[in-house]
């Protein structure tokens, strides 16, 4: 079965198809977050050496993930926005900025938390740490620049190209345990086997997918908005039921 | 007109902007200055104990150069663009890349190499040894350029906007981290005795790096800006 692609890459298609999945997203998030904290809180044993405080990972580890990953799909779309000129691909990567802008400060915050009783430190100058911070700046970035430019289109293509020149950051972050000697702990999950509990690595999993799901379901709601921001004066938004209520 | 050579593309750019940059010599001074007024706060702010500041001298140095630098990168652009210039040079049938080299070329002579120069007699400031103070002249000469480059993006995109100042520091700066580290990591690795020559290889890299790739991506952010 072919299906037309670029159908959906019209706004006002893709606005009624983003309507229809996000509460699938936001529901199988909802189930699978309180899923991922009852295994994380009751199932998943104490660790031996960081004792009840690695719990903290469950949701440090898929916050970090998921702020590097968002930040490339972002970087993806502005780029795609860039060279085809396809509006609903900038409006998407301004949807996922402010969300990955959260989960890299998320990452932070947990960050932070779980290091005052592993490191004795809130906060410490390593390379993963630092990097992490820069993504953080680099989102903000991104969203203060398309916010102070007015012509939309100029501000898709300005902002498009800044996120392509910091995606180089993303790289750096994800091997810094490896290429700096660093106080942050390499990698316990690796495709070649992994050094966690099976219990802790079905918590981490599932709130791993809960986040990303959240994810793709908030920037779903987002680009809607932006959608109808963009587009209220044309002639399909005026015949929306929502619209004409 | 004939048709210029890329060589004589780029030395008419940079003689047109060095001139105009010396008709309006207080603009480069006020650079300087701050550099210099930056450098002098932090001993009065943390305390004249010579043994912390001969510690500091490095950090401080650098992170007082990137910021002077911040400071001038306004200018690159913004009055060529204001008086319709720019819009000229995108026209012109050479390539805009070269162009704009050439403008950050000119750029960092008259806001980069005077940071360059002030540098050791601010680090004497700071009591720092003779070698090292070598090492901070190379490692700014490597690393004063990449911000220039850097900058040139940042000045290209936020191009005629409200609050472009504080704008292209929160998009340049992030971006700029690595040139500060390495550059500080060259001094401090002198005055430690460990190996200068890594950290100022990856200086050299990331300079070719940025000659390579920042003119192009000026040039595309132009186009954006000025469409």
């Amino acid at each position: 079965m072919a299906i037309n692609w670029f159908k959906y890459s019209s706004p006002s298609t893709f606005y009624g198809v983003a309507g229809k999945m996000v509460p699938w997203f936001a529901w199988s998030a909802a189930i699978l977050f309180v899923a991922g904290l009852y295994i994380s809180f009751f199932v998943a044993p104490t660790d031996v050496q960081q004792s009840e405080a690695y719990r903290i990972m469950f949701i440090h580890v898929p916050a970090s993930i998921l702020s590097m990953f968002i930040y490339l799909v972002m970087a993806g779309y502005a780029a795609l926005g860039l060279i085809f000129n396809t509006r609903l691909s900038s409006m998407m990567a301004s949807a996922l900025a402010p969300t990955g802008a959260l989960l890299a400060f998320l990452s932070l915050w947990t960050g932070a938390l779980w290091g005052k009783p592993m490191w004795g430190a809130w906060w410490v100058w390593d390379a993963r740490l630092t990097s992490e911070l820069i993504l953080l700046f680099l989102y903000l970035g991104f969203i203060a620049l398309h916010a102070s430019i007015d012509d939309p289109r100029r501000a898709d293509r300005a902002s498009a190209l800044l996120a392509i020149i910091g995606s180089v950051n993303v790289p750096i972050i994800y091997f810094s345990v490896q290429w700096w000697n660093t106080l942050h702990q390499g990698a316990s999950v690796k495709f070649t086997g992994t050094s966690m509990h099976v219990a802790m690595q079905q918590g981490m999993y599932t709130m791993m997918l809960a986040v990303w799901l959240y994810a793709i379901a908030v920037s779903l709601l987002r680009v809607r908005c932006i959608i109808l921001e963009r587009e209220c004066k044309a002639q399909w938004v005026s015949e929306l039921v929502e619209v004409r209520r | 007109m004939n048709k210029l050579s890329l060589i004589g593309l780029l030395s008419l750019v940079i003689r047109r902007d060095l001139v105009l940059a010396m008709r309006r010599r207080a603009d480069v001074l006020t650079t300087l200055i701050f550099f210099v007024i930056v450098v002098s706060l932090f001993p009065l702010g943390v305390g004249p104990e010579i043994d912390m500041l001969r510690k500091m001298a490095p950090g401080v140095v650098w992170v007082a150069a990137l910021l002077a630098s911040m400071l001038s990168l306004g200018r690159m652009f913004s009055a060529d663009y204001l008086d319709g210039t720019l819009e000229q040079m995108m026209l012109v049938p050479q390539s805009l890349s070269v162009l704009v080299l050439a403008k950050i070329l000119a750029h960092w002579m008259v806001s980069g190499l005077p940071l360059v120069i002030m540098a050791p007699v601010l680090g004497l400031q700071f009591d720092m040894p003779a070698q090292a103070l070598w090492v901070l002249i190379a490692a700014l000469l490597l690393g004063t350029p990449i911000l220039s480059m850097i900058g040139a993006v940042g000045a290209a995109l936020t191009l005629g906007l409200r609050g472009g100042g504080a704008l292209v520091s929160l998009l340049v700066l992030p971006l700029c981290i690595p040139v500060l580290v390495f550059g500080a990591g060259a001094v401090e690795a002198v005055v430690s005795g460990t190996n200068v020559s890594s950290h100022l290889s990856l200086l050299g890299a990331l300079l070719v790096m940025a000659l390579v790739f920042t003119p192009w991506v000026t040039a595309l952010a132009l186009r954006i800006s000025m469409e």
